[in-house]
């Protein structure tokens, strides 16, 4: 009994997690139909803020040689978690806006100019690596020369792109921002594992035979805390009114006046700051090794966990990350070898039992 | 419509930034042919494998110097390219200098037999050395025996390697002896009732696992719990919970020290307080940073080398080492990069002619080799016969704690 309820409160340590990016997924999902499989390469990406943080910029000090530092430490943490959440909800911000807002509103003169410095600036440093000169400056140089060349260039296939209302051409972008995150990851980060030292001192504590550790519970209480952020946020806030007009009737909310791209830029900025402080967390208090591919698994999984709650709920993804954890975690206790193939088992059972998820509403699809 | 312009560029700015925001903290060995061109000219003739013509020999290397684990290939390179340079500055072979070829496999298994086939049929190198990863080295060497070129493992330790042909060597023992040898430890230390945590992704976790089993129930012991993990999971608690409720003497986690650490940390957490016990996978400079304290007091089996060894083998190695790395301390692995090197040159200069074929008699020649990490003495499977050495861990250090021959544990 004791060993069981050990288990559960694990399951809802990790539940809490795959809650956080769940609710990216589905708060997206809401406002575009879009499921942005990038989402969890977000999350890798709030490991990484924080393993360079809590390594090389911010001046954290080794307790184990300071134990008197450890209200600095816990200070630098908050910043640093507060600084993962910010540069993910900037990186969220830019995916949607040059990947998938041209997809839905067409290609702009804006978007020109940045893709043709997106295609400009690689093959100039990769002509520079290529080449024996020292004068590397000079290709760079050649870069933004190119880059400015290449903008009339884009802006006049610009005109020649429509755009597509298609939801699948989203969701394949979304595949393909997800492989260049992970892929760029391998390239500028190396895909050796990087380990976060430890910033905070570590407790456990035994209440009734159960062992609770203190790295588990900041977890939980930060997961918490945000979650209810989110709802205030999305319950009393106009960009939150916005947001879930949006999610009613997209049109609609359109004709009444609403900035949908910046409500829609809003979203994912909410979404991915949420994954990014969960990467971090992460990262940080459990020690794993940060790698690229550090969001592959637990983004398919809050995935799962956002479909099971229903997609597009926000409530129904924090109780679908919830239930994905602590069934993992029983499954794991017991067989250990099935824990990731049970996501997958439940996917397939929810989209078959109740396709709209737990929470979700059944609605006919307008064809 | 401008003011909406120029925010969108400030944006690109942005991203641009974002992903330019890790560049200086890249952290990667770039490995190239040191030197291409008219030297090291060689052919291929269908009786004698690669030979040398030109008038430098090709030495290929594979290793993972990027991915996964790095810290493998960066040691074991360190100690190859330090053999060859003293080699070259001895004069070299014949009067014919040697070159080093290595090549990165990105800690990849497909990788791997790709850049061996270019090391054997477009660099026509006479001998390969690598890979630390049985996995990576299984997938290399049937290449390398198909082109009759020998290949030495510096640290490959499932017994399938060398099986694959008599092109095969390794300059290391086999899982076949280490995990005897953990079994055999643990028995010593009255550890008798032992749980076994294997990695099911692993060739190496499973095999050890198994046949630390065996010996462990041979010697009178017994299993407490038998839970797996995979590689690249994130949550350990659960199995552990389990490992906690069976309440073993100590936790055997042959896996890499990717996730050890965070299993060993993972365990500290849900209070389980009895040690750990590895294998040579726990090797590597990033094992402490994973693990914080939670590894202090445990033990893994490992190759027979430390750094503070009493032998003046050793202590000249150590001495050439840091005067090539400043203030690198070298490991196991460094040595065992370093012995297989040697053993290819002691055959170079032993061998009938500078061909791939005969420079593979010569080196199944090998009889009581004095590498820095142990005797070596190739048998009729190519393996090396040595000792094994299990380590404690105290603080950010690796103690040797006791050695174990061969016919100790039986073998």
């Amino acid at each position: 009994m004791q060993a069981l309820v050990q288990t559960l409160i694990y399951g809802v340590e990790t539940g809490a997690i795959y809650a956080l990016i769940a609710l990216g997924y589905t708060m997206v999902y809401g406002v575009l139909r879009l499921i942005n499989f990038a989402h969890g390469d977000v999350y890798m990406i709030g490991a990484f803020v924080g393993f360079f943080a809590c390594t090389q910029w911010l001046p954290f000090k080794d307790l184990s040689q300071h134990p008197e530092a450890a209200m600095l430490n816990v200070v630098l943490a908050l910043v640093t978690l507060l600084l993962s959440m910010l540069i993910c909800a900037l990186l969220g911000i830019t995916i949607e806006r040059f990947a998938y807002r041209p997809l839905r509103n067409g290609f702009r003169n804006a978007d020109a100019h940045f893709w043709g410095f997106v295609i400009a600036l690689p093959v100039t440093a990769f002509a520079g690596a290529m080449t024996t000169t020292k004068r590397q400056g000079v290709f760079l140089f050649a870069g933004v020369v190119i880059g400015f060349i290449m903008r009339p260039v884009m802006a006049y296939l610009a005109k020649r792109i429509k755009p597509s209302g298609s939801r699948l051409n989203a969701l394949i972008t979304a595949i393909g921002v997800s492989l260049m995150l992970e892929n760029g990851g391998i390239n500028i980060f190396g895909a050796d594992p990087k380990f976060i030292p430890d910033i905070l001192p570590k407790r456990q504590f035994n209440l009734f035979g159960l062992v609770f550790d203190s790295s588990g519970l900041i977890i939980l209480a930060i997961a918490a805390i945000l979650m209810a952020l989110l709802r205030y946020i999305v319950l009393y806030t106009r960009p939150g009114k916005a947001m879930r007009a949006i999610s009613h009737d997209i049109d609609a909310a359109k004709l009444m006046g609403i900035n949908t791209d910046r409500v829609i830029s809003f979203t994912f900025a909410l979404g991915a700051s949420l994954a990014g402080a969960a990467g971090f967390m992460v990262a940080a208090f459990t020690n794993i090794k940060v790698v690229p591919l550090f969001g592959l698994q637990p983004g398919l999984k809050a995935f799962v966990a956002a479909v099971l709650g229903g997609a597009g709920n926000i409530p129904g993804a924090t109780l679908g990350g919830l239930i994905m954890g602590v069934v993992e975690s029983l499954v794991a206790s017991k067989f250990p070898q099935w824990r990731d193939a049970v996501a997958f088992i439940l996917l397939i059972v929810i989209l078959l039992v109740r396709p709209a998820g737990l929470l979700g509403k059944n609605t006919a699809e307008k064809v | 419509m401008n003011q909406q312009r120029r925010k969108s560029s400030l944006l690109g700015a942005l991203l641009v930034s974002a992903a330019l925001f890790g560049g200086g903290c890249k952290d990667k060995e770039e490995s190239k042919p040191n030197g291409t061109g008219k030297s090291g000219e060689t052919t291929t003739t269908a009786s004698r494998g690669n030979v040398v013509t030109g008038d430098t020999i090709k030495i290929g290397e594979y290793g993972s110097l990027t991915g996964d684990n790095s810290t493998f290939g960066i040691s074991t390179d360190r100690g190859i390219k330090l053999a060859i340079e003293e080699a070259n500055a001895a004069g070299g072979i014949n009067g014919k200098k040697l070159e080093l070829v290595a090549e990165d496999d990105n800690s990849k298994s497909e990788q791997a037999k790709t850049v061996v086939q270019k090391l054997v049929s477009s660099e026509k190198v006479i001998a390969v050395i690598g890979e630390v990863a049985s996995s990576r080295s299984m997938m290399a060497a049937p290449v390398c025996q198909e082109a009759k070129v020998p290949m030495v493992s510096p640290s490959s330790t499932n017994p399938k390697v060398t099986a694959i042909g008599d092109y095969i060597f390794r300059v290391c023992f086999t899982d076949d002896f280490q995990a005897v040898v953990a079994a055999q430890f643990a028995w010593d230390q009255g550890f008798k009732n032992v749980a076994v945590f294997t990695d099911v992704k692993s060739d190496y976790s499973k095999a050890f696992g198994e046949l630390f089993a065996n010996k462990l129930k041979a010697l009178g012991g017994k299993i407490a719990a038998e839970p797996t993990y995979q590689s690249g999971d994130v949550d350990f608690k659960a199995q552990l919970a389990t490992i906690k409720g069976a309440t073993p003497d100590a936790i055997l986690v042959p896996g890499y020290y990717t996730e050890v650490g965070t299993i060993a940390r993972q365990a500290r957490e849900i209070g389980v307080t009895v040690p750990l016990l590895g294998g040579d996978g726990w090797e590597s400079d990033q094992l402490i940073p994973g693990a914080g304290t939670a590894l202090e007091g445990c033990f893994f089996t490992n190759h027979y080398f430390a750094h503070d060894l009493p032998d003046p083998n050793i202590k000249s190695f150590v001495a050439a080492f840091q005067k090539a790395y400043p203030g690198k301390q070298p490991g196991a692995l460094d040595a065992l990069g370093y012995d297989a090197a040697k053993v290819i040159i002691e055959a170079l200069k032993r061998s009938k002619s500078l061909d791939s074929v005969a420079l593979r008699d010569a080196i199944a020649d090998t009889k009581g080799f004095a590498g820095v990490s142990g005797k070596i003495t190739l048998d009729e499977k190519r393996n090396a016969r040595k000792e094994a050495l299990v380590f404690e861990i105290k603080g950010k250090e690796f103690k040797p704690k006791k050695s174990y021959k061969p016919e100790q544990v039986g073998l």
